[in-house]
């Protein structure tokens, strides 16, 4: 079965998939727009696969900040596909491209590791860390409002003690969701208020508790160091915690992205990530390279301003989302 | 490490022409795809590297790099000047209105740090220009934002304007200006809130108050870590409100930068300020050469080849290598080669410019003895001229009065010698070696600035 065809079944088929591609399209549609318009075009440019056409393609993909290295790797292994396979139509390249780029992205592991992993009838700690500006109390914001609506008793705890006004916007997603914020003042040790975090969520029997950090860039040993030991502090507090640590990436990052994933993992274990801002026209192609590299599975995506406007991650949705217009192209 | 500077980027082709008298047009080819990929690796957006790479190309298949001594070094100082070219001069002056206030609009997609950049600037105009700003929270529709501007404020303890999160960002930009005018404030600076270039309710509102308060100033906020799509939101701002000047954030962190290059390559508009830490006072003027460098990630090699290029005269080197061919080199070539290489500085700070130099071990804390050298150049000059030219003539009475004169001891003035004497061979078999004659491979001998 062609790669295309599966993919459409598996949206055509249930509709609660559906309204999840739909969403994603509608975040996606700038950037889908212009990057599989793009390949349409070097498809309708080029009726030979030659090395104009690689070279064309090498482009599209960097300006999505897929990374170099990535690329070069992707059409290395794309020139040997096509050989192999005695390709000489442009068209059917597409297929072979996005078969790999879900092929990267998953390696040999199946669609399970972008579930957010949690005990059922225990309480369970998430811990979100990442640089400065990202978006990590408005993703708690809309995880907590997710987690909330699935039944689950959640606790926010305000740790990012730092940034001017950071305790009270979490306080405001803490109304508007109706959950309860753990916080100190200002300028107190976040390691102190996500041990009374985790105390409060334990006495009152929370399922979930999320807690906030401020944003650090990760070339600060001093904020580093910091980090950690708020991640000890969880760990001493409860056998197993925390359940996951979720590396908020902002989808305009470039290469640096990498450097984020790697010096965050050293520092605090980063179990998955969360790809915010995608309703722009940044692709965020840089989680492709990412996964390849470090392994670590994207989890959520973030696709507007809306509180619902977290979605859990689905790789094939993401391709599905880029490539919507091939797809339906190859329909007739 | 996948960020690989420039320079390291470049050695390995470096190290293939190096032997080579004459550098090909494919050795050009090879260094601009490593100068490519490196500016890509930075982040530059690939249509701005498209374009930089053609015009570097011109230039370095012309004579300047293809007869140079040291092409790779050449290639690097045509990227540099190109680079530098292209990022413009140092512009780091606000604009005063004839009338005050002077406004300054902030705009930019979220999380850029913009509300950060405005206590900031304030900070800034009152400390180095003995100014008043207001701050004028705009920003309606993030939690706590006006919140976090209102802490600012406190901070430095300078008036913020607010309205609450109820009124319109429009009138709120206008009431503060009246607001400023009342209170003899001299800037007035709006913090809008963040917002997609793609949103066209929320641009349009930009665009609402900028036709309303006629800024004098407005700055593109972008964090220093966006990657390829900086161009469509540089690009995209600066059509819909004609910004005046661009902030970069963050650049205290590890990242290349090379978005600085994307956005003043499709807006055309300088890039003014640079945001260097958390602290209100970490805010410095923006400094294209440092950028450009940062961009290739090489250190100071930049410097280095610069000091190079000031203290190495060309001509003379030219001399010098004739001089080791025909193994006619003489104490007077030693002794000016070393004032050479001493004239760009003390030799630690020249190994510490090197990109990769604290890495390697042997490197780290060697500590050159600067003496030694002077001993060395004390003996060169106690020796008469026929003695330098020709050391041959040298005997036990010549040595003895060339100790004297030098406050040395014979033994440290053979041991000179000596060590003279086999330079001296090293270079005739060098020679002979580059002449094609098949010689053993004898250890490498290196030129200090080669």
């Amino acid at each position: 079965m062609s790669f295309f065809k599966k993919l459409k079944e598996k949206f055509t088929g249930n509709t609660e998939t559906e309204e999840v591609s739909d969403k994603y399209k509608e975040g996606l549609s700038k950037t889908r727009g212009s990057f599989s318009s793009k390949i349409n075009d070097l498809v309708a440019k080029y009726r030979k696969v030659d090395e104009d056409f690689f070279e064309d393609l090498e482009e599209i993909l960097i300006s999505a900040d897929v990374g170099v290295s990535t690329v070069m790797d992707l059409i290395d292994e794309l020139k040997m596909e096509v050989k192999r396979q005695n390709i000489k139509d442009s068209a059917k390249v597409k297929e072979v491209i996005s078969e790999k780029l879900v092929d990267i992205y998953y390696g040999d592991e199946d669609s399970s590791v972008e579930e957010l992993q949690l005990n059922d009838g225990e309480l369970s700690i998430v811990l979100f860390v990442g640089v400065n500006g990202v978006g990590k109390t408005t993703t708690i914001g809309k995880l907590a409002h997710k987690l909330k609506s699935e039944g689950k008793n959640v606790v926010l705890a305000a740790g990012d003690t730092f940034r001017a006004g950071a305790i009270e916007q979490l306080e405001v997603w803490g109304e508007r969701v109706g959950v309860e914020v753990v916080k100190h003042s200002a300028g107190s040790d976040p390691a102190a208020v996500i041990y009374d975090g985790v105390q409060a969520a334990k006495s009152r029997n929370a399922d979930v508790l999320l807690c906030d950090t401020a944003g650090r860039l990760q070339n600060k040993v001093n904020l580093m160091n910091e980090l950690s030991k708020v991640k000890r502090v969880i760990e001493r507090e409860v056998p197993g915690a925390p359940h996951e640590v979720l590396l908020v990436l902002d989808a305009t990052t470039g290469q640096n992205a990498m450097s984020q994933a790697k010096t965050f993992s050293e520092s605090t274990d980063v179990s998955g990530i969360v790809l915010t801002k995608l309703d722009g026209t940044a692709k965020g192609g840089i989680v492709l390279a990412i996964r390849n590299e470090l392994q670590i599975p994207v989890k959520f995506v973030g696709l507007g301003e809306k509180v619902t406007d977290l979605q859990a991650f689905d790789a094939s949705a993401f391709v599905y989302g880029l490539f919507a217009d091939l797809i339906e192209e190859n329909k007739e | 490490m996948a960020f690989e500077g420039l320079a390291d980027r470049l050695q390995n082709t470096i190290q293939k022409i190096k032997g080579k008298g004459k550098v090909t047009e494919q050795d050009v080819k090879e260094m601009t795809r490593e100068v490519r990929l490196a500016l890509l690796e930075a982040d530059v957006n690939f249509k701005v590297v498209k374009d930089f790479i053609k015009k570097v190309k011109e230039r370095a298949v012309g004579q300047e790099v293809m007869e140079s001594l040291t092409p790779g070094q050449q290639v690097i100082k045509v990227v540099k000047e190109e680079l530098t070219a292209l990022m413009g001069g140092e512009q780091s002056k606000i604009a005063v209105a004839d009338r005050p206030p002077t406004v300054i609009m902030m705009v930019g997609l979220q999380g850029a740090g913009k509300t950060t950049t405005t206590g900031k600037l304030a900070n800034l105009l009152r400390k180095k220009y003995n100014r008043k700003p207001l701050l004028v929270a705009a920003d309606v529709y993030r939690p706590a934002a006006i919140n976090q501007l209102q802490t600012l404020g406190k901070q430095l303890d300078m008036p913020v304007f607010s309205l609450g999160t109820e009124a319109n960002p429009v009138d709120i930009a206008n009431q503060a200006i009246e607001k400023a005018k009342e209170e003899h404030l001299d800037y007035v600076i709006i913090d809008t809130a963040g917002r997609l270039h793609v949103d066209t309710d929320l641009m349009d509102e930009l665009k609402q108050i900028r036709s309303d308060v006629n800024p004098n100033e407005i700055f593109l906020v972008v964090d220093a870590m966006t990657g390829q799509d900086a161009v469509n939101v540089a690009e995209s701002f600066n059509e819909q409100l004609d910004i005046s000047g661009v902030v970069l954030t963050k650049l205290d962190g590890d990242t290349r930068g090379g978005a600085a290059l994307s956005i003043k390559a499709v807006t055309q508009k300088p890039i003014k300020f640079a945001g260097m830490g958390e602290k209100l006072d970490e805010i410095e003027a923006f400094h294209p050469e440092r950028m450009a460098s940062r961009i290739l990630g090489m250190g100071d090699v930049l410097s280095l080849i610069e000091k190079a290029q000031e203290n190495v005269d060309e001509k003379k080197a030219k001399e010098l290598e004739e001089k080791m061919r025909s193994a006619s080199f003489t104490f007077d070539d030693f002794l000016e080669q070393m004032s050479q290489v001493r004239n760009m500085g003390p030799l630690e700070d020249l190994i510490g410019m090197l990109p990769g130099a604290n890495k390697m071990k042997g490197l780290k804390n060697v500590q050159f003895d600067e003496k030694q050298i002077s001993h060395v150049e004390a003996i060169i000059q106690s020796m008469t001229k026929h003695e330098r030219q020709d050391p041959s003539v040298m005997n036990a009475g010549r040595k003895k009065r060339i100790a004297k004169g030098s406050g040395r001891t014979v033994s440290e003035v053979n041991r000179l010698l000596k060590q003279f004497e086999e330079m001296k061979k090293m270079m005739k078999q060098m020679t002979n070696m580059q002449k094609g004659k098949k010689g053993k491979k004898g250890k490498g001998f290196n030129f200090p600035f080669m």
